[in-house]
């Protein structure tokens, strides 16, 4: 998570979080120097380090993650889009959430992944068919978000809303989006982290390039550094994305009534 | 002119809340409605303020009927309600979004400057106090320049020291445009400082037990003789209404 502690400084919390990580690391490392561990399954850090430096030296790491996360970015984008139209509609109007939020929670319980055949048989195996299970995955969390967010909102505010007359169009934009915002930006933030999921599951699928790829390549061709330092790629890009995602929405929120916004 | 002809008020739960009240405020009065728990009290405010429909009867303000909110008519409700995303200047002009930028700032301004926290504009709620809350939410119906300001319990849940003082400070603003007044409380004292009639209310169903002309010179001195003697009727008729409801 992003933001300060509610105790100790922010630089203390940040060097507890990498004490375990780093310490299996040199443990490891020293273990499989010292002969105790063969490092050929599981590679110690030198090794994923030297592989991941030489991907980047060659240029062909920064294409594979040019490539994921232009795939997670359309799919985010489409799926966000999405989710927000009909949680807004299902939530706004008790006909329109009758008429879809069965269906939708029916097709929610449906594993993502079950797609996969029919978005290759529809869309092909390029690019059309992997953004689009991005899509379905960050639709999920994102339209429920919303649609439970609209229900949450405090009649007392809806009815001031009532009281300045405002049209169905403002009700929404001036009372409803912002008071679902907090929540919102949580939703995002999980459609985001499904995001990164789903490019695996998508790029398991049959591609040439991605960091999905880089995965299966290092399974086929026996290269478990490979494997591990595309995990490593994942887990830093992931946690980078969610916190770009943090930090820009968080000027939309200073308003908020909360413990770490108390001052 | 608010006029109330032979309102009534059924809830879906088949609980009558007002039976059959009739009331009519000149322009520029101050009424204030006082009585026990459940008398509907709250109830005939919001079916004034058009949030609620009334089962039978119709409430007019200025020759237009009242059924869905109108801009006639302003509620201030018991809470500040402000909306928290919103600064205390962007609260204020909340309703005003139809005005050229300059004229909405200006009387944002001015009604800052009124309500005595000018240079708050740039808050948000959630660095007012409660009274400060509750005087931007008054701000903010002011500035709509509403015919008929309804306000419900709107200091009760100030200390009694503050409660005076913006009690003080409403006379203060109603006295420049003067606009019609209906207070709902249960502050008897509020009612006789702020009115110029007093509404008393019956519980089950409500209905109108009577009404008193306040005749007392402004500014109301609350510590008069003749302050305590009005007081002293008003909780006579009060205490009449429990009895009628424990004898029922």
């Amino acid at each position: 998570m992003s933001g300060p502690s509610t105790n100790g400084s922010w630089i203390s919390a940040w060097w507890v979080g990498l004490v375990l990580p780093v310490a299996i690391g040199i443990l490891w490392e020293l273990a499989v120097a010292g002969g105790y561990a063969n490092g050929r399954l599981v590679p110690p850090p030198t090794k994923i380090f030297e592989v991941l430096s030489e991907l980047a030296a060659s240029g062909e790491l920064w294409r594979h993650i040019a490539v994921t996360s232009w795939r997670v970015a359309a799919g985010f984008l489409l799926g966000t889009l999405a989710a927000t139209l009909i949680g807004a509609l299902a939530g706004y109007s008790t006909l329109t959430r009758q008429l879809l939020d069965p269906s939708l929670q029916g097709l929610r319980a449906v594993p993502s992944i079950a797609w996969v055949p029919l978005f290759i048989l529809w869309l092909g195996i390029f690019e059309a068919s992997k953004v689009t299970l991005i899509a379905v995955g960050v639709f999920f969390p994102i339209y429920l978000g919303v649609l439970g967010a609209i229900l949450a909102v405090d009649r007392k505010i809806v009815e001031v809303g009532r009281m300045f007359r405002l049209s169905s169009i403002d009700l929404v934009r001036r009372v409803l989006l912002p008071a679902i915002l907090p929540a919102y930006v949580l939703a995002l933030r999980g459609g985001l982290g499904l995001g990164w999921m789903f490019v695996v599951a998508a790029e398991f699928m049959g591609a040439s390039e991605g960091l999905g790829y880089l995965l299966v390549d290092g399974q086929q061709v026996g290269k478990p550094a490979q494997i591990v330092a595309a995990i490593l790629v994942f887990a830093v890009l992931g946690k980078l994305s969610d916190s770009l995602l943090a930090r820009v929405t968080a000027p939309f929120l200073r308003w908020q009534d909360t413990q770490t916004n108390a001052n | 002119m608010l006029e109330v002809t032979a309102l009534s008020k059924t809830y879906g739960n088949g609980t009558q809340a007002l039976d059959n009240i009739s009331l009519r405020i000149e322009a520029g009065e101050i009424v204030a409605v006082v009585g026990g728990s459940g008398c509907g009290k709250s109830t005939l405010l919001r079916l004034l303020s058009g949030l609620d429909r009334p089962t039978k009867g119709h409430v007019e303000v200025d020759g237009a009927t009242i059924d869905a909110p109108h801009p006639f008519v302003f509620l201030v409700f018991q809470e500040p309600r402000l909306l928290p995303w919103l600064t205390v200047a962007g609260n204020i002009a909340f309703g005003l979004s139809d005005l050229p930028k300059a004229e909405r700032e200006a009387r944002v301004e001015d009604a800052l400057k009124q309500i005595g926290l000018a240079g708050y504009g740039n808050r948000w709620p959630k660095e007012l106090s409660g009274g400060q809350g509750q005087r931007v939410a008054i701000a903010r119906a002011l500035v709509q320049r509403p015919h008929v300001l309804l306000l419900d319990e709107p200091f009760s849940a100030l200390d009694a020291f503050l409660r005076a003082e913006l009690q003080d400070q409403l006379l203060d603003l109603w006295a420049q445009t003067r606009p019609t007044m209906v207070l709902v409380t249960h502050d008897i004292e509020e009612a006789i400082v702020l009115a110029s009639r007093i509404v008393v209310m019956r519980p089950q169903p409500g209905r109108i037990a009577q009404v008193f002309d306040i005749g007392l010179p402004r500014p109301r001195d609350r510590i008069s003789h003749e302050f305590e003697e009005t007081k002293r009727q008003i909780l006579l008729t009060l205490r009449s209404t429990f009895a009628r409801r424990d004898a029922a």
